[in-house]
């Protein structure tokens, strides 16, 4: 049964995020990483790239896959995970902390009302899964 | 249609493996997670559920007359107790099926591909001559791997049966646990390694006793994902990817397997595609930098398109992307700098004298 945090907020295309002021921490869910299996490779765009909620923003390559980063929010990245670069696995082992992939400068925070709870999440992935 | 199980199949949500459906059957893709798997294998000992692939049994004298008409591998010199690899093509030299043969006491065991083997055993009995019973055993056979540096040692605990001085494709009819089974020295990994076939009944009290042998002993179950890595990383072709009814033997780097001076089903048609040439070929490449490649890439050299990938992976003993793929003939000299066209990108490879993984345990001698 894959983790839901209760204090984050995730998108339909699995990604979870963690408001602090107007930053925005952003990564995969313990699903995603679940479905993905071994991460291998992350490629995201550098800081100070600008983003857009809903637009593709890098990949995540595992062995036997390739996906679509999109981004949950629209802003600035403000910094990006580099120990991924090294060591992608720590997707699959930390998903909600050592495995972060990007933060975000918060351009828009009437974007977070699009995100979904833990209940919200939930429930997607029960009928994904 | 519901999907079919193998008498293993309790064992996998026993044990939590991830499900999917492959060639008809649920199958267990990982367990505890692709590279873990795979490095198992290369330095310790992996038990695979293989009971998805299709088991055809021949019987009568004829068979191996009927096995050099029918297979483009000869098999009228096949002594007992060994066992062979070959394709089985159409009139016009397209595979259908690449497989192995084992010869028995008084049997030859044909071993297919999961997705292919209806249409196999229909043809196998269209062509078959008098006095050649085709028996269908698919339903009633568990087929376990155990493949690994330390294969040897674990099943040897298990068998009265020599292993010691069982070759590199030979197979032999004993025990294992107690149970009657078939044991052949034959593998898709690079690994040493033994593929047990049984009756579906004794599938599971062979599985207790493998893993029972296994705690402590480097032993784990490995799922389907890693069953294409180990393969890639030795240039295996895979029926569906490097192989299908639009391939000849020839340009799939399989001519060691075809032999023209007989006569078999596609032999003409070969033997005119031999004279007129072959037009592209199975290549192996490396990636330089980052990024994977996967089936269907475009395969460019100088900017020009020569191929196409059929399968592409990441290597976890190289940890790099790794792929096969056909290019024309002009270009397939290891060390031939590729691109590969990846999402609108190209990625730097380079062609390689295959294998990838070159310090396997097996001993093709």
């Amino acid at each position: 049964m894959a983790i839901v945090p209760e204090d984050l907020l995730y998108s339909r295309d699995h990604e979870w995020v963690r408001v602090e002021g107007d930053t925005a921490t952003v990564g995969i869910t313990d699903f995603a990483q679940g479905e993905l299996g071994d991460v291998v490779y992350v490629e995201c765009p550098e800081a100070g790239t600008a983003v857009e909620q809903g637009a593709v923003f890098g990949t995540i390559e595992s062995v036997k896959s390739v996906s679509d980063l999109r981004s949950p929010l629209s802003g600035e990245v403000s910094e990006v995970n580099e120990e991924l670069e090294g060591a992608p696995e720590l997707v699959n082992e930390d998903p909600y902390d050592g495995g972060w992939i990007l933060r975000i400068q918060i351009a828009d925070p009437d974007e977070l009302a699009e995100l979904l709870g833990r209940d919200g999440y939930r429930a997607l992935i029960a009928e994904e899964g | 249609m519901a999907l079919k199980q193998t008498p293993f199949h309790p064992f996998h949500l026993e044990l939590g493996a991830k499900m999917v459906p492959f060639a008809g059957y649920e199958m267990p893709i990982q367990y505890s997670g692709v590279i873990e798997e795979h490095r198992c294998v290369r330095s310790g000992a992996g038990l695979f559920d293989l009971s998805h692939m299709g088991e055809i049994e021949l019987r009568g004298e004829g068979v191996p007359a009927f096995l050099d008409r029918l297979l483009t591998n000869r098999f009228t010199d096949l002594p007992v107790g060994r066992a062979r690899y070959t394709a089985m093509c159409r009139e016009d030299g397209g595979i259908l099926d690449d497989l192995i043969v084992y010869r028995l006491q008084d049997r030859h065991l044909l071993v297919v591909n999961a997705a292919n083997f209806e249409g196999d055993l229909a043809w196998i009995r269209a062509h078959a001559s008098a006095g050649v019973e085709v028996l269908d055993v698919n339903q009633g056979t568990a087929l376990a791997a155990l493949q690994g540096p330390r294969a040897e040692a674990l099943v040897q605990r298990l068998t009265d049966a020599p292993l010691e001085t069982l070759p590199y494709y030979g197979v032999v009819e004993t025990e294992v646990a107690a149970r009657p089974a078939v044991v052949a020295r034959t593998g898709y990994t690079g690994e040493d390694g033994f593929e047990i076939y049984l009756a579906a009944e004794h599938a599971a009290a062979l599985w207790r006793a493998i893993t029972d042998l296994g705690e402590g002993e480097g032993l784990r179950p490995i799922g389907l994902a890693a069953r294409d890595t180990l393969r890639l990383e030795m240039k295996y072709a895979l029926y569906g990817n490097e192989i299908d009814e639009s391939t000849t033997p020839l340009e799939a780097g399989l001519a060691w397997i075809v032999k023209l001076d007989k006569e078999f089903i596609g032999a003409n048609a070969l033997r005119a595609r031999k004279e007129a040439g072959i037009g592209r070929r199975l290549v192996a490449f490396e990636i330089e930098g980052r990024g994977i490649p996967r089936p269907g890439h475009r395969i460019a050299v100088a900017g020009e398109g020569v191929g196409a990938v059929t399968s592409g992976t990441f290597s976890p003993s190289l940890s790099r992307g790794i792929g096969l793929g056909y290019v024309n003939r002009t270009h397939t000299r290891p060390g031939t700098a590729l691109e590969i066209e990846v999402r609108g990108r190209l990625l730097g490879a380079r062609i390689i004298k295959p294998p990838f993984y070159k310090t396997g345990s097996l001993r093709a001698a």
